[in-house]
């Protein structure tokens, strides 16, 4: 029974990583780079939940209502501006300004917030969790953010499919030329596709905020390792692949946390590495996404 | 490359050099100013020289991997760390620490080929994570193993025996004797065969491999050789502490300075780790005492090189005067 909830528990993870994941999925299907900031943002996004919501006087969890179109703007503008200069240099100056992002990030939030770790606090809400037995709890929240995981991706997979601007990002994403010659600003599109994805990572940063702390190097060391290794795990290019690879990453951790909490980080590296090994193209993915 | 494969057309593809009296001359100057610096210099000076070295070897290899080989490694620090712990190790085990140095960056490079086996499957963005989860994944190890002081760290046995003067000035030239040997080995292989290889690869990787350049076989010799240059870089570190602790031997700060200053100082040259590390110096010490500012700065700087000067300061330098000063290449000269 103890393993059962070990694994409902890792299940549970599973929902952050993969809210933590589709924006970088996204991201690198649509313009084959890898934002190193991702993380970082996320936790900027945690950082506004936590110290400029409060100046709203609205209830605490409105938060995200406010702040994830705020990051839409950001993750559109950023693409339209930093991000699109790099990327007309090369995929190299692409990783280099980003990791540049990444390390201002979290050096400025050390300075102005300190290393202490920030909470963002939704009262009550937090602590109510559901007893299925004596020794399973399900937290409601994080079974929310594992229902809001599951939603986000299926609605990325509509909107990719059946509107017009999702078939024009997954056209700019097959063959930017073509696309192009057809009529398609690609810059645009890229802007698109980026706002999906700052707003996506910023749901998940104000989320990961409620359940534990953030910290400015939580970004870094934290979201995007996990994010990374969920994309990885399920596949690179498929977006259902990264819900699956989310939550053996999670599941994986909760194991290694069993037998010591020292091991949780470790163990989800460990399945990575062994993916890695034995599957490089993830549990889902096509042997061509690699290259 | 021969100068029988050129058309005699009056010209001659000579190997760009300085004249040998003019080569020897300065390197001895060079060599012996910085091997006197403990007498010659305040301690002052000499600490902070001992923190250029170290830089210089960790922006040297960076760029060997980044600028040359293609590979944006963002998890250097790993191999800074397993550096530091082989050298911890060797040194709880007996051994002279000094004496241990080669053989901790040895234990990093061996470490290292596995290791190029798992990463190398993947390309460009998600290689670069990769790094960053094996360099967590072996400081994670590292913290579970009390022998090596788990998360508080141990003091580097075997140092106890020196004064301290002795101490300060044996530490110093451990890193500059390091420094060198990374710098000089760094040169010649840029001279060599496997040089010429990772310039064609720096300038097209395509180009390189329909020309027959073994690209994979290149990245990982270079990837093991950043490993053991790391390496070594942590094992002098963990002299100069002289304390072993996680937080500061895996730190992504190391990663932060060594890229930084490769960039602003010109990514794919030989010369730019150099400025590079020195436009660092300049910078840290003018910025002392203002905390994390000082990376916020050369961060933003080097962010503003890579988008709007990606050769750096010495790509500039180079391409008004076209002066070189570690010349690599070939020149066509007049017979």
């Amino acid at each position: 029974m103890t393993w059962t909830n070990v694994i409902v528990q890792g299940i549970l993870f599973g929902g952050f990583y993969a809210l933590f994941a589709c924006g970088l999925s996204l991201l690198f299907g649509v313009m084959r780079i890898i934002n190193l900031a991702h993380g970082d943002i996320a936790v900027v996004a945690g950082y506004t939940a936590v110290f400029l919501v409060p100046h709203l006087h609205i209830a605490e969890v409105w938060g995200f209502v406010v702040v994830v179109p705020i990051f839409a703007l950001v993750g559109y503008v950023l693409q339209r501006t930093l991000l699109q200069a790099a990327l007309d240099r090369s995929p190299l100056t692409t990783l280099l300004v980003t990791f540049g992002l990444s390390v201002l990030i979290e050096n400025l939030l050390l300075e102005i917030y300190t290393a202490n770790g920030q909470s963002v606090n939704i009262g009550s809400l937090i602590g109510n969790s559901w007893q299925v037995n004596s020794v399973i709890y399900v937290s409601w929240f994080q079974l929310v953010v594992l229902i809001v995981a599951v939603a986000v991706l299926g609605v990325l997979q509509v909107y990719l499919s059946k509107t017009n601007t999702g078939r024009l990002i997954r056209a700019v994403s097959d063959d930017r030329e073509a696309a192009q010659i057809c009529g398609a600003n690609y810059r645009h599109i890229f802007g698109i596709a980026a706002a999906i994805a700052v707003a996506t990572v910023a749901l998940a940063g104000i989320s990961y905020g409620i359940l534990t702390e953030l910290t400015p190097t939580t970004g870094g060391s934290q979201v995007l390792l996990y994010a990374f290794e969920a994309v990885v795990i399920g596949g690179i290019g498929s977006l259902w692949g990264t819900l699956i690879g989310g939550i053996l990453l999670g599941v994986a951790q909760q194991i290694g946390a069993h037998y010591n909490p020292a091991y949780q980080v470790l163990a989800g590296h460990v399945l990575f590495l062994a993916i890695l090994a034995l599957r490089p193209q993830g549990l889902f993915g096509k042997k061509e996404a690699l290259t | 490359m021969s100068a029988t494969l050129v058309p005699d057309v009056g010209r001659t593809v000579v190997r760009a050099n300085y004249h040998p009296a003019t080569l020897v001359g300065g390197s001895v100057v060079v060599a012996a100013f910085f091997s006197a610096a403990p007498w010659i210099l305040p301690a002052a000076w000499v600490s902070v020289l001992n923190n250029f070295f170290l830089l210089l070897i960790l922006a040297t290899m960076w760029n060997l991997l980044a600028g040359y080989a293609g590979m944006v490694s963002i998890g250097q620090q790993g191999f800074i760390g397993l550096g530091s712990y082989a050298l911890l190790y060797l040194a709880l085990k007996g051994m002279n620490p000094f004496a241990a140095i080669p053989l901790a960056a040895l234990v990093a490079g061996v470490i290292a080929v596995p290791v190029t086996f798992l990463l190398f499957r993947l390309r460009g963005g998600y290689f670069s994570v990769a790094t960053w989860v094996v360099a967590d994944s072996a400081m994670l190890v590292i913290l579970s193993i009390s022998y090596l002081g788990g998360g508080t760290g141990r003091p580097m046995p075997g140092l106890t025996s020196l004064s301290p003067t002795e101490y300060n000035h044996d530490s110093y030239l451990a890193t500059w004797l390091t420094a060198l040997v990374v710098s000089v080995g760094t040169y010649l292989l840029l001279r060599s065969r496997l040089g010429l290889v990772l310039a064609s690869m720096r300038d097209s990787e395509t180009a390189a491999r329909s020309s027959g350049a073994k690209v994979t076989s290149t990245r990982r010799w270079i990837f093991v050789i950043a490993a053991m240059g790391c390496g070594a870089a942590g094992a002098v570190l963990a002299i100069s502490q002289p304390f072993v602790q996680p937080g500061n031997a895996f730190n992504i700060n190391w990663l932060a300075e060594m890229l930084f200053a490769t960039i602003i100082g010109g990514i794919g040259t030989v010369e730019g780790p150099i400025i590079g590390t020195i436009v660092y110096f300049v910078l840290y010490q003018t910025l002392q005492g203002l905390g994390a500012w000082y990376l916020i700065i050369f961060g933003a700087l080097a962010v503003a090189v890579a988008l709007w000067q990606p050769g750096g300061v010495w790509g500039l330098v180079r391409d008004k005067t076209r002066f070189e000063l570690l010349p690599v290449g070939y020149r066509v000269r007049e017979k």
